[in-house]
């Protein structure tokens, strides 16, 4: 399967009063056709940081200090914002965590999806009003041509989070992120939506990066993950993998938290928080909350190693065998 | 010898980003000092003027008539002779004790009846309430100006009329936050403990309620500053001989026509030397003691 | 339906604030010393002669009967005579109040076509030196007196560099005034293709609007650069750079738009400046307006036109802090549909 979107070696920093901090460390990972891949991590564990970074939408005191993003053969981090510009809305496109916030408040919710098509599309207003109400229609919005007319604040949160998806889908976008998209919904709704994205990314075509910090999201809609600690990504694999064999002493830990109706283990909270990013240690940085940390863990970064096909790891511990599989 | 272990102490690099931290609050700072110290300079000047001016305030010269700035008249002189600067110094008199007496008069009337608003609530809050928001009905200026206008021709009569206008100011402050104490839950527990009513207002007022004043009060005095000279630009408030920098600066806008310059343009600056300090102190006042407004620029 | 219950609301506190204020300017007209009977009749009158007045202006009535006449006739439109004049006071504001408007118009427009692109730039360009030019003409406009600017710049530009004129009026010398159709000069020429008075009314209106308005650009740039920054934080607009939407967009159209509506109640208070700042202004400039009207009054101690003026002021604030709260109501789908 060929890669759409592929990030390597991407670092973002933030300047702060007291020195610049590393939020995303040297990430690499890609999003194939068809996929959705979860990126999932604690808060703060850069997950957001990078997706904002495929969208090149870091703003001071931030900046991309290294990495490259291919998507169609073209490196965004070098392109010039009249480019990035083009790409954003037709070929990524971003469904935010607060959709009741991410709708202007002043435009009805049709003139919102139609001016997609008007700016990336060319279509004339009549048109566009047309095809937007088709969107709405599309994501599961009863009675959309009323609907069309109304302003955010008319509309529940679940019904934000569909018009931020037909926005999103409307010009049939290559890469579709998923910010967390089922926050603060209730359970129902949130798992409405999550079927409402799998079906139209697979309709439309679009690959879906579906950032989470679920793992019970991650295990019912994604086929392949990427587990983000401190700014690295530590570990990446399919889905079954990833839950039957966890590699990475995070990753095992993150499973052993979930609680778990059928089978009689308690949860364990995973010991330390996640590390101060400020003049963080030169080696992996899950040293000083790891079982398993030996002196090489701090000097050096562990590279990502195949230990299954298609299942990575960045650990010493595993590379070495000291850490027993599970 | 010692085994005890300590966690080894990083040391705060000198870094240009911790410079730039310690730089940026100084800079903030470093305005509102030398803001404290032009009004502080400018009391001292008002309180000695006696001492300090070079000339009688009210000293005309016959020889010395429209003189340019220069050594002997820093400030130049105006049509009668006398020494412009002399003149300013006198004036800072008028203008300082207007601007801090209707400051003062204000927060003190205003404090207590906004907490009796906020105390008695009902009936007396709601009369009360309505004559604010007719006061505030006017446009401050155009209220003093009536007062003064109203009252009779005197520099009280001008503090009274300035005080009169900012009196909503802190009326509002104080009964606001009367009724936000009073939602709290500590002000219901502190009640369950047996505390009376006055001494949960009073003990939690305090601290909640005087940053808020305090920096009210300091940009009050910009405002109060330029109410007055404006009400004496436009001839009202003080006698002829008596200067005032307002009145001074309608003096010598007379000049216009024939270039004399220095006669509108240093008692105007004295106005905007003085405004623009207290509200440089009271924008950094705020940052400070406001928690509310801090990290807001 | 719902707007119909807004609009009712604000209109409730409408009329106690209407009363309030002409229980003020009552006060401060009959109330106060000066007794008016003393003041018709002259220094030089027996005690008799002044109880007689008393008796026949209804001064020996009590308060609340003077009131309930004072009232009616302002609502009749009998705002007293100008003893300077000699005319009705409220004939002498029809005649001035146009020129009033034109400047206050004039300086209003300015303040925002100025005020506004600053807020937004200083706002965009956050920290840079845009944003700090923009703070230190916002701190230093706050801190001019209107007349000292209105006097500086007279000095600048009529008597130093003569490119202004000099400030007597709103026409230069033996320019006929156009055909009166709004009593605004410039409004007036432009409609009547008038273009010798169109010049030399814009001409006129020049210093004394760039003066007016300057004072309150200051407190609009302010409102907006707070606004827009905290819009551009907020999530709609991050939603809008992710979905394309081209930059200039974003900005004037969805930013802009957004922080338009906070300052539309700032307006009110916007107003209020003006109206303080025009009686300054006119003065200065000689301005044929209301503002100066009442000062000259002033000075012949005309007690009718400085009242009436002020109680004409504070009715018009209030009407237009009305008016704006209305505005806000059906500009903001959160209002006008809830």
């Amino acid at each position: 399967m060929t890669a759409v979107v592929e990030v390597r070696d991407l670092s973002v920093g933030f300047a702060t009063d007291y020195g610049e901090v590393e939020a995303v460390d040297e990430v690499s990972f890609e999003v194939r056709e068809g996929e959705v891949l979860g990126l999932v991590g604690e808060s703060g564990s850069g997950k957001s940081v990078t997706a904002t970074a495929i969208l090149r939408l870091i703003r001071k005191p931030g900046r991309l200090t290294q990495g490259s993003i291919m998507l169609g053969g073209r490196d965004l981090c070098r392109l010039n914002e009249d480019e990035l510009q083009q790409i954003r809305g037709t070929e990524i496109a971003l469904i935010s965590q607060t959709p009741r916030t991410a709708l202007n408040p002043l435009l009805t919710v049709g003139q919102q999806v139609a001016r997609m098509f008007v700016l990336h599309a060319g279509l004339t207003k009549a048109e566009s009003r047309k095809r937007a109400i088709e969107m709405l229609a599309l994501v599961g919005i009863p009675e959309p041509e009323r609907r069309a007319r109304q302003y955010a604040h008319q509309f529940s949160g679940g019904m934000c989070q569909r018009v931020m998806i037909a926005m999103a889908l409307a010009t049939r976008p290559r890469l579709l992120i998923a910010d967390e998209p089922t926050t603060g919904l209730d359970v129902s709704t949130a798992a409405r939506i999550l079927d409402l994205l799998r079906e139209l990314g697979r309709e439309t075509g679009a690959s879906i990066l579906l950032i989470t910090h679920d793992l019970g999201v991650v295990a019912t809609t994604c086929h392949r993950v990427a587990v983000m600690h401190a700014g690295q990504v530590v570990e990446v694999a399919p889905v079954r993998a990833l839950f039957r064999h966890p590699a990475h002493p995070y990753t095992r830990a993150l499973v052993r938290s979930i609680p778990r109706v059928d089978r009689e283990i308690t949860m364990e909270p995973i010991p330390g928080a996640v590390p101060s990013l400020l003049n963080a240690p030169a080696g992996c940085r899950y040293a000083d909350r790891c079982p398993w940390v030996e002196e090489r863990c701090r000097r050096q970064k562990p590279a990502m190693t195949e230990i299954a096909p298609e299942h990575f790891v960045a650990c010493f511990a595993v590379e070495d065998g000291r850490a027993a599989p599970v | 010898m010692t085994d005890v272990t300590r966690p080894p102490i990083a040391p705060l690099a000198p870094t240009s980003a911790t410079l730039r931290l310690v730089w940026r609050r100084l800079q903030r700072n470093w305005l509102s000092a030398i803001a404290l110290g032009l009004i502080v300079m400018m009391m001292l000047a008002a309180a000695f003027a006696g001492w300090i001016a070079p000339y009688e305030p009210d000293a005309t010269d016959a020889a010395a008539t429209l003189q340019v700035p220069s050594l002997h008249h820093w400030l130049g002189t105006d049509i009668y002779g006398r020494d412009l600067l002399s003149r300013i110094i006198y004036a800072a008199r008028v203008d300082l004790t207007v601007a801090f007496g209707a400051t003062a008069m204000a927060l003190v009337i205003g404090c207590a009846i906004g907490a009796v608003a906020g105390l008695y609530r009902g009936i007396v809050d709601l009369i009360i309430m309505r004559c604010v928001d007719s006061v505030m009905a006017f446009p401050a200026f155009i209220l003093a100006m009536a007062i003064t206008a109203a009252l009779g021709n005197s520099v009280g009569n001008v503090l009274l009329a300035i005080s009169l206008t900012q009196i909503p100011n802190y009326l509002r402050l104080i009964r606001g936050e009367i009724f936000r104490i009073r939602e709290m839950e500590y002000a219901d527990a502190a009640r369950v403990v047996g505390n009376p009513a006055w001494r949960i207002m009073f003990i939690h007022l305090l601290p909640n309620a005087l940053p808020p004043i305090i920096v009210q009060a300091t940009l009050a005095m910009g405002y109060a500053l330029l109410t007055m000279a404006a009400l004496s630009f436009i001839g009202l408030g003080i006698q002829p001989p008596q200067s005032e920098w307002g009145s001074m600066t309608a003096e010598g806008a007379q000049f216009i026509v024939t270039g004399e310059w220095w006669l509108f343009l240093f008692p105007g600056l004295a106005i905007v030397l003085m405004v623009l300090s207290f509200n440089l102190i009271g924008d950094s006042l705020r940052d400070f003691l406001d928690p509310r407004m801090r990290g807001v620029r | 339906m719902a707007f119909l219950g807004y609009f009712l609301r604000r209109l409730s506190l409408v009329i106690p604030t209407l009363v309030g204020v002409t229980i003020i300017t009552f006060t401060l007209t009959y109330v106060l010393p000066g007794n008016p009977a003393v003041v018709k009749a002259g220094p030089l009158v027996s005690p008799e002669v002044v109880k007689e007045l008393e008796r026949a202006m209804g001064l020996d009535q009590p308060a609340w009967v003077q009131y309930w006449r004072y009232i009616s006739g302002v609502v009749h439109g009998d705002l007293g005579q100008s003893s300077s004049t000699g005319r009705p006071v409220l004939e002498d504001f029809k005649q001035r109040l146009p020129a009033t408007l034109e400047l206050t118009l004039a300086s209003l427009l300015i303040a925002l076509v100025l005020g506004i692109p600053l807020g937004v730039q200083s706002a965009v360009h956050r920290d840079t030196a845009i944003d700090h030019v923009g703070r230190i003409v916002g701190v230093a406009g706050v801190a001019m007196p209107t007349f000292w600017t209105g006097l500086l710049a007279l000095y600048a530009f009529f008597y130093l560099l003569g490119v202004a004129p000099p400030p007597l009026g709103r026409l230069g010398a033996g320019i006929a005034p156009p055909q009166a159709i709004s009593g605004l000069y410039v409004v007036d020429s432009l409609l009547t293709g008038n273009w010798t008075a169109l010049g030399s009314a814009l001409h006129q209106l020049m210093l004394p609007a760039f003066t007016l308005g300057l004072s309150v650009m200051a407190p609009i740039a302010r409102m907006v650069r707070s606004t827009m920054l905290e819009i551009l934080e907020s999530d709609y607009i991050k939603a809008a750079w992710a979905a394309g939407i081209p930059r200039r967009r974003v900005i004037y159209g969805d930013a802009l738009a957004n922080a338009l509506i906070p300052l539309v109640t700032i307006l009110g208070i916007v107003f209020g400046f003006l109206m303080a700042g025009n009686a300054v202004v006119e003065s200065v400039f000689a301005w044929p307006g209301i503002g100066n009207y009442a000062i000259t009054s002033l000075m012949t101690k005309d007690s009718g036109p400085i009242q009436s003026f002020v109680l004409f002021v504070a009715l018009l604030y209030v009407i237009v802090n009305f008016v704006i709260d209305i505005v806000y109501g059906l500009i903001d789908p959160r209002i006008r549909l809830e």
